[in-house]
């Protein structure tokens, strides 16, 4: 359900303006996760449980800290751990909170199908409203991070919704509350930015001259944003990608090709309406049941050169 | 069915069969109307579900089958029924829709068909060329309607696909059902438009003038095959 203390700039499958007279002036938010900083203890994966009251399997050891293994319905962030050779021979242990990345321009908010079913608040906050969702999964084709996941229970798709709920009466994220290292802070998209910068110029101090920050522009930017001590090569972090955008068959599936196939399927029936209109029905006139019967009468001629013949 | 016709209909192996029933001509067996009508509900309902998902100006059309969720699940069997539906059509039917070098002729002229001249359009046999259009459409459109489909069917084989084929086939299933909808248009609009044809896909029987003035090749086929019918061998 859509928070009223929230306002909605943009809506699924809706072609009209949401009610947004309040334009968040209070500026839009930020989490931002700083790599360098994570050790990787997983206390924001349980905060993320306790507040969102979610509870996955019991899963098996599969030979990596990665538990569990992949982002689920119950796991809404997730931990991904990562062993970097680098090029002076040492380990790099890359840890990289994965989740949903609050997408300025949301792929999946673009593929949706039910109106409403996902919402972006003027805070910037991509949010899924489950009651209006019809679980087709267009949602998981349109997210570049390979983010949103259809529950096999109910059919409805979840993800982090950044605490939407905390947010809305100030309070921060629970994942952020939860983080004992500080690599995890929120606050405006603009502070997280000045925050980062700071990071990033300590990080550069020491070597680490390719650290930077992850706010990509394919996708106008995210709402959740990392530091990362190589941003030269995101791959390493589990696969973060390099330039994610909304993939160009999305964006040909979900923008120019739904109007002009409507105007199509429209202008094909009046096509028909008016040629019934102006030129009329063909009917099977006297003349022509006298013509069959005397043609039935006839001994068989021979045929007509004709198509068949 | 009780009446002798009917299981003379049902039964008839030889689809250009004429029953005794004064001048009208069979053109549909009960079983051929009754398979027509299969793929025909299922289209509809098919079209309207997908449509629904399509944009969201039709997203009411979910109302029709119970809301948005409803009309998620319900889409993808409404589309394997009208599949399987259809293959047995096309099996019935595709004989009789191979493009002849008349066919090209009367595509060519299609200026003649639209104004109702066909006095000047080469003969035509059991279906014209447009007719035979529509069925190439059917025919090429549902296999990949059904593949594209079940690669984006969440429920039970999305989960196994990579998502960028998911993206392509997503896409594609949406420029197959398009070219579909709009071929069924035409199809449905030729049926308004031509008088008798809606009879020979309801009752099953044309009026031999009906044959005579649209299908002459056929009803030259037809009454030469009821005059001289050979003994079954």
């Amino acid at each position: 359900m859509a928070l009223q203390s929230l306002d909605i700039v943009r809506r699924s499958a809706t072609t009209l303006p949401s009610p947004q007279v309040r334009a968040g002036a209070t500026g839009q938010v930020a989490k931002l996760i700083d790599t360098t900083k994570c050790i990787g203890c997983k206390a924001c994966q349980v905060a993320c449980m306790e507040w969102n009251d979610l509870r996955d399997q019991i899963g098996n050891n599969r030979g990596s800290y990665d538990n569990p293994p992949d982002l689920s319905e119950q796991s809404w962030t997730v931990m991904r751990f990562a062993e970097y050779d680098n090029p002076n021979g040492n380990l790099e242990w890359l840890i990289r909170k994965d989740g949903c990345m609050h997408c300025e321009d949301p792929g999946c908010l673009k593929a949706c199908p039910a109106p409403g079913a996902i919402v972006q608040y003027a805070n910037g906050i991509v949010d899924f409203q489950e009651e209006n969702c019809i679980g087709c999964g267009y949602c998981v084709a349109g997210c570049p991070f390979n983010i949103p996941r259809i529950s096999r229970r109910d059919h409805k798709a979840y993800k982090c919704t950044l605490c939407s709920d905390r947010v809305a009466v100030g309070l921060e994220p629970a994942c952020i509350k939860s983080c004992p290292t500080g690599a995890l802070v929120f606050g405006t998209k603009e502070d997280m930015q000045l925050h980062a910068a700071d990071r990033i110029e300590d990080l550069k101090s020491r070597g680490f001259e390719h650290a930077g920050l992850y706010d990509p522009a394919g996708v106008g930017g995210t709402h959740v944003m990392y530091v990362l001590h190589h941003l030269d090569q995101p791959e390493l972090y589990s696969g973060l990608p390099q330039n994610p955008q909304i993939s160009r068959t999305v964006r040909l599936w979900k923008g120019i090709s739904k109007p002009i196939a409507l105007a199509m399927l429209g202008f094909a029936a009046l096509t028909g309406f008016f040629h019934y209109i102006r030129v009329g029905a063909n009917e099977t006139t006297d003349g022509d049941e006298a013509a069959a019967q005397s043609a039935r009468k006839q001994p068989p001629s021979p045929p007509r050169p004709g198509p068949r013949a | 069915m009780s009446t002798e016709a009917g299981r003379i209909d049902a039964r008839a192996d030889d689809r250009r069969a004429i029953l005794p029933t004064g001048d009208a001509i069979v053109r549909y067996t009960a079983r051929q109307r009754t398979n027509h009508w299969l793929v025909a509900i299922a289209f509809v309902l098919a079209a309207l579900s997908g449509l629904a998902m399509f944009h969201p100006g039709l997203f009411w059309l979910s109302d029709l089958f119970g809301g948005g969720p409803w009309t998620r699940l319900l889409h993808p069997f409404l589309g394997l029924a009208m599949f399987i539906a259809f293959a047995f059509l096309a099996v019935l039917l595709h004989a009789d829709n191979r493009m002849t070098p008349g066919d090209w002729r009367w595509l060519r002229q299609w200026r003649d068909v639209v104004s109702n001249h066909e006095e000047r359009l080469p003969e035509v046999g059991r279906y014209n060329a447009g007719q035979k259009l529509v069925f190439l459409v059917i025919v090429l459109a549902l296999p990949v309607l059904l593949v594209t489909g079940l690669i984006i069917w969440r429920q039970y084989f999305a989960s196994y696909f990579p998502i960028p084929l998911i993206r392509l086939a997503v896409l594609v299933h949406a420029a197959c059902a398009f070219a579909l909808i709009t071929t069924i248009i035409v199809h449905v609009y030729a049926g308004i438009w031509i008088k008798g044809s809606v009879r020979a896909m309801t009752r099953g029987t044309v009026t031999a003038g009906w044959a005579w003035k649209h299908h002459r090749a056929w009803f030259r086929e037809v009454t030469h095959a009821a005059r001289s019918r050979p003994e079954p061998d």
